[in-house]
């Protein structure tokens, strides 16, 4: 039953914010080493909080539905499920969607406040390279994580949620580092 | 249903509040690429924002699905002024989680760049603008949940559907203006 007092929440919070803002922190390292780039390049340090934020949200929407599909018992883990097969399809479509768009505003935040150093296209394809990758990686991640929590009996919704948001938000700081050191 | 069915529906279920949170994103961009000067003056902050951001939708998003569903379960009144002590101790959970794992965070950020050898201002100040961001970014979004998740139920809405997209879109934007804020404050006592 739901614990209702300061001590009873913090006591089953507390520990899972502990081991995620350590993860956290370690993708903050990445981004302390190209520092330098991004100081450089404001429409790189423009794409920083949007390319978490979409890549953790990616994860946990596709996430909850996957949960929910558990929970109604209609979800089985085969490549050839519907629930799987076109959650992951949409979350690759979503991504090819957002981060075309999510690029053309980062350069323009960026040229209407001070100059944008690089040129448009180079902005996007960055931004739509990383999305995409990122997509799968959360396809991947988030039926891993569901698997685990099927396989351990835990409910999906209360482990898989803030882990596969948490590892899609590290690794959209991963991806966009090695983007950025590839094609920038 | 076939393949292509869920994919459609997901697709269109989705869409809308991703790309609100992805407007919310680019704005909480402006503010970081607004602080070139402060990033270079304070050695290790951009260590911190991950986590700062992170823990920002981990507490609040946790606080709005916690009352979302004493709403529903009748738990809770949705009052324009809360006055159910529920209420007043899912808040101040958060508010003392969220602060508490910001200062944790400045310290292990410290620890780690100590242990690399990487430049980094002084403990105290990171731990300071990471106290600082906490509170009022606590502030912010517990003020926004709880408006935004009552609202919501008086008129009918899910409030389990309102708070995921209202805390990821305010959550980063709110985020990075506190972050902001404390730095400059920071900067302005002396600190860095």
């Amino acid at each position: 039953m739901a614990n209702w007092t300061v001590r009873g929440i913090t006591r089953a919070m507390l520990p899972l914010l502990v081991v995620l803002a350590i993860v956290e922190i370690g993708s903050g390292l990445v981004l302390d080493t190209f520092e330098a780039e991004l100081l450089r390049y404001p429409s790189l340090l423009i794409l920083v909080p949007v390319m978490i934020g979409t890549a953790g949200n990616l994860g946990s929407i596709l996430a909850a539905r996957l949960s929910t599909a558990f929970h109604l018992g209609t979800l089985s883990f085969d490549p050839a499920d519907d629930d799987l097969a076109g959650n992951a399809v949409a979350t690759v479509a979503l991504a090819a969607t957002v981060f075309p768009m999510v690029g053309v505003g980062a350069w323009g935040l960026a040229a209407l406040t001070g100059g944008a150093a690089l040129f448009v296209g180079t902005v996007v394809a960055v931004s739509v390279i990383s999305g995409l990758a990122l997509a799968v990686l959360a396809v991947v991640v988030t039926v891993a994580a569901t698997y685990a929590a099927y396989r351990f009996e835990l409910d999906p919704d209360d482990v898989v949620i803030p882990v596969v948001t948490n590892v899609c938000d590290v690794l959209g700081v991963v991806v966009l580092f090695v983007v950025v050191r590839l094609i920038v | 249903m076939s393949v292509r069915d869920v994919a459609a529906q997901a697709y269109r279920e989705a869409l809308p509040a991703l790309a609100v949170s992805a407007v919310g994103g680019l704005f909480a961009g402006l503010v970081l690429g607004g602080m070139r000067g402060e990033l270079r003056e304070v050695s290790g902050l951009l260590v911190l924002v991950p986590a700062l951001l992170a823990t920002r939708g981990n507490v609040y998003g946790a606080m709005g699905a916690k009352l979302s569903t004493a709403l529903h379960q009748g738990l809770v009144e949705p009052k324009a002024i809360p006055d159910d002590r529920r209420v007043y101790a899912a808040v101040s959970a958060a508010m003392l989680n969220g602060v508490a794992i910001s200062v944790f965070a400045a310290g292990v950020a410290y620890a780690v760049l100590v242990a690399l050898g990487r430049p980094r201002a002084s403990l105290v100040a990171l731990a300071a603008i990471a106290l600082v961001a906490g509170v009022l970014s606590g502030i912010a979004l517990t003020v926004t949940v709880v408006a935004v998740a009552f609202a919501g139920y008086r008129r009918g809405l899910n409030p389990d559907t309102l708070v995921g997209p209202v805390v990821t879109t305010t959550g980063d934007v709110f985020g990075m203006a506190a972050l902001l804020a404390a730095v400059r404050l920071i900067l302005a006592l002396g600190g860095g």
